[in-house]
């Protein structure tokens, strides 16, 4: 059965959408980008990162373009100096909650928090910061885990559950004392679940999840790769 | 009684200040040397994978960072137990060199120079690198062409100009290119003019400087410098050697890893900074310097032929072992000359352009040190690591550390001569800022101690009785 077509207004010019696309897949399909960053092609949306937020006519809420399906008749607006405001504030928030050194980072130049920090024009940041004493898990023979460097966008827990089928990572605790933990919370190196792929290593948007050994500004995630698998693949999120 | 302080010490590379006590009659008394920061290094980096401490330990310093990058590299490439391709080592020694230019050029003409080019007590207004501009363009055209002839090549390499990247545990991180090499060669003539030019400038001056020379850090100490087997001046490698005052050697060619058992650490009450001693002579006995004089006064030679000319008159000149401090300046140009000869050695080595430029391994030992001559003098760094490659602790040795006692001492002398306190001007004080600056301290990069803070402030009234005292540490 041929999908439903819809109209829909995305910053006043009318798009033809599809029924069950999302807001963010339809702007995406009419050449229209809004801002992401746990978002990555292939795997489920979850709305973590609040960064791709837009304003739907007729209601004061914002919602996450990347989980708000497209209605016929929808009128939204991505670009606003109150959307504007409401991400530079997320970004900064994201900033304080860890630790993230960009000039001794291996992510350094290559990280989309920071490529995002530097689009929104983020110089400095209003917000005091946590300074938290966070471990590092190197005991992965190829990987590292650094949660000073985490945003919680779960890419990882997706990537290895939907792509990988090994279940590896997960969320645990709340608020801001959620962390991401391999096995339920064993160190890397002794969950057996892993398979070693680095599929998660890839489509990490920073450097809190990379391979050993590189040097700051060396490592360059691949995560085009995990995209275009899941296309092979036929997986469809 | 009456106390001067001075705060804080202008035109050097971080935060410090002086305090002199002065009796009744104006005479000095006694002096300290404070160093006001703490940055913590070696207890924040506890935890982190070793192979970051380069990136880290760079940031200790926005001057030579590649001396911290090459010094913690080596003590990496100790923890993989590799030895780096050949021609990685000879690409670090050509941005060490490089770097050696920028940072002396840097201290000679910007920071010392309106010292010794205006005059100790001319105007302190115009007593800056904009002073000497204005009085001596050319040399101060110079002084920029020089540096920037350093900060070139630390670019073409390290593909930025302050913090690279580029140096990494296993080598460094790109081959060098047929290009780069050829530019640099095409500018290194126009550099090795400057740097003659202004040695033959400073030789003429010297003799307007007798009294600064007699004063300025003269009392003998121990020295301490890299040499290579046969005694050649080192920057990069080579064995650490201490010379006593009367120029015999009392320890010779010292690896990196033993390095502990030949200088201690003690902890100064008035400062943040450590005071190292030679363990064989105890604290506070065991003072030594490092640094461009001490650099020459260990090592025999420098190897290449201008720059032992250079070094040769040196010595006819001012005594082998030579004392005085302001001599360092004297030294840094003889070092730049030096530098630049290597560099065309270097740049002219058929391995240079080779692309097998980074051994790569895992964690093999659990310690490692490296070693090396940053432009102020001796750099140690040392790591301990877990199984996984977590640094547990971490040392730092800096050179301006080595040279805290003597600093310390040289600051006594000169305003036990300089300053009287019935007659007191700027130019006195000025000449106890300036012996500091002969050091080129670089106080950022010496302060990353950790531990309990070692902080006294005292409270006392007009007349200089003291009411209160609080001290930790």
């Amino acid at each position: 059965m041929p999908q439903k077509k819809l109209s829909v207004r995305i910053d006043g010019e009318l798009i033809s959408a599809v029924e069950g696309q999302t807001i963010l897949q339809a702007a995406r399909a009419n050449g229209k980008r809004i801002p992401t960053l746990c978002d990555l092609e292939g795997l489920t949306p979850v709305g973590a990162c609040r960064l791709c937020i837009v304003e739907i006519s007729g209601t004061d809420r914002l919602f996450p373009a990347c989980t708000t399906p497209v209605q016929d008749g929808m009128s939204v607006t991505t670009v606003s100096p109150k959307l504007t405001q409401y991400r530079r504030v997320s970004l900064e928030l994201l900033f304080v909650e860890r630790n993230h050194v960009c000039s001794a980072c291996v992510s350094n130049g290559h990280c989309e928090l920071q490529a995002m920090a530097t689009e929104m024009g983020i110089s400095t940041v209003r917000f005091a910061y946590n300074y938290p004493k966070l471990a590092v898990d190197l005991s992965h023979p190829r990987y590292v885990l650094d949660q000073n460097r985490c945003i919680l966008c779960t890419r990882c827990v997706r990537v290895c559950a939907e792509l990988e089928g090994a279940h590896v990572w997960e969320v645990t605790s709340r608020g801001i004392h959620s962390r991401i933990v391999g096995d339920l919370n064993q160190k890397w190196g002794d969950a057996k679940g892993c398979t070693s792929c680095g599929k998660c290593v890839q489509a990490c948007p920073t450097g809190a999840l990379a391979e050993k050994g590189w040097a700051v500004e060396e490592m360059v995630k691949k995560n085009d790769n995990i995209s275009s698998l899941v296309r092979r693949r036929g997986v469809q999120a | 009684m009456k106390r001067i302080t001075i705060d804080p010490v202008t035109r050097i590379e971080g935060h410090a200040k002086i305090t002199i006590h002065l009796d009744d009659n104006g005479r000095v008394t006694g002096t300290e040397f404070h160093v006001t920061q703490i940055r913590g290094f070696e207890k924040f980096t506890e935890g982190r994978p070793y192979y970051e401490m380069p990136g880290i330990t760079a940031r200790i310093c926005g001057i030579c960072p590649i001396s911290h990058l090459l010094a913690s590299s080596k003590a990496c490439d100790a923890i993989m137990a590799v030895r780096i391709p050949p021609t990685a080592r000879q690409l670090r020694e050509l941005i060490h060199c490089a770097q050696m230019v920028q940072s002396h050029a840097l201290s000679f003409f910007y920071l010392s120079s309106p010292d010794f080019l205006l005059g100790m007590d001319s105007d302190i207004a115009t007593r800056n690198v904009l002073g000497v501009i204005a009085a001596h363009p050319e040399l101060a055209r110079d002084g920029i062409e020089l540096r920037k002839f350093g900060l070139q090549i630390i670019e073409s390499l390290g593909q930025e100009r302050v913090h690279s990247s580029w140096i990494v545990p296993g080598g460094v991180g790109s081959p060098f290119s047929a290009h780069a090499r050829d530019r640099i060669l095409a500018d290194l003539p126009a550099a090795k003019a400057i740097a003659e030019r202004t040695i033959a400038f400073f030789k003429g001056a010297l003799d307007s400087y007798k009294e600064e020379i007699e004063y300025f850090g003269s009392a003998p100490t121990m020295y301490a410098g890299l040499v290579d087997t046969p005694g050649n001046v080192q920057f990069y490698e080579g064995g650490l050697r201490f010379q006593k005052a009367d120029g015999e050697i009392a320890a010779d060619h010292i690896p990196a890893e033993d390095y502990a058992n030949w200088i201690g650490e003690a902890s100064l009450r008035e400062s943040y900074l450590k005071a190292p001693y030679f363990k064989p002579q105890g604290f506070p006995d065991g003072v030594y310097r490092v640094g461009p004089l001490a650099r020459l006064n260990v090592a025999q030679q420098c190897g290449f032929p201008k720059a032992d000319a250079e070094f040769q008159e040196f010595h006819q000149r001012f005594g082998a072992p030579a004392h005085s401090a302001f001599l360092n300046h004297y030294a840094r140009l003889i070092e730049i000359v030096c530098a630049l000869e290597k560099i065309e050695m270097l740049l002219n080595s058929p391995q240079i352009l080779d692309k097998h430029v980074r051994a790569t391994a895992g964690v093999n030992s659990l310690e490692g040190v490296g070693m090396v001559e940053a432009p102020r003098g001796v750099l140690i760094h040392h790591y301990k690591v877990n199984e996984e490659g977590a640094i547990v602790w971490a040392n730092l040795i800096v050179a301006t550390g080595h040279n805290n006692l003597a600093i310390g001492r040289s600051i006594q002398q000169v305003s036990e001569h300089f300053i009287d306190g019935t007659k007191l001007h700027e130019g006195m004080l000025n000449r106890v800022s300036a012996v500091v600056r002969a050091y080129d301290p670089c106080l950022s990069c010496s302060t990353h101690a950790n531990g309990q803070l070692a902080l006294r402030i005292q409270l006392r009234a007009a007349g200089g009785e003291l009411l209160d005292e609080i001290a930790t540490g």
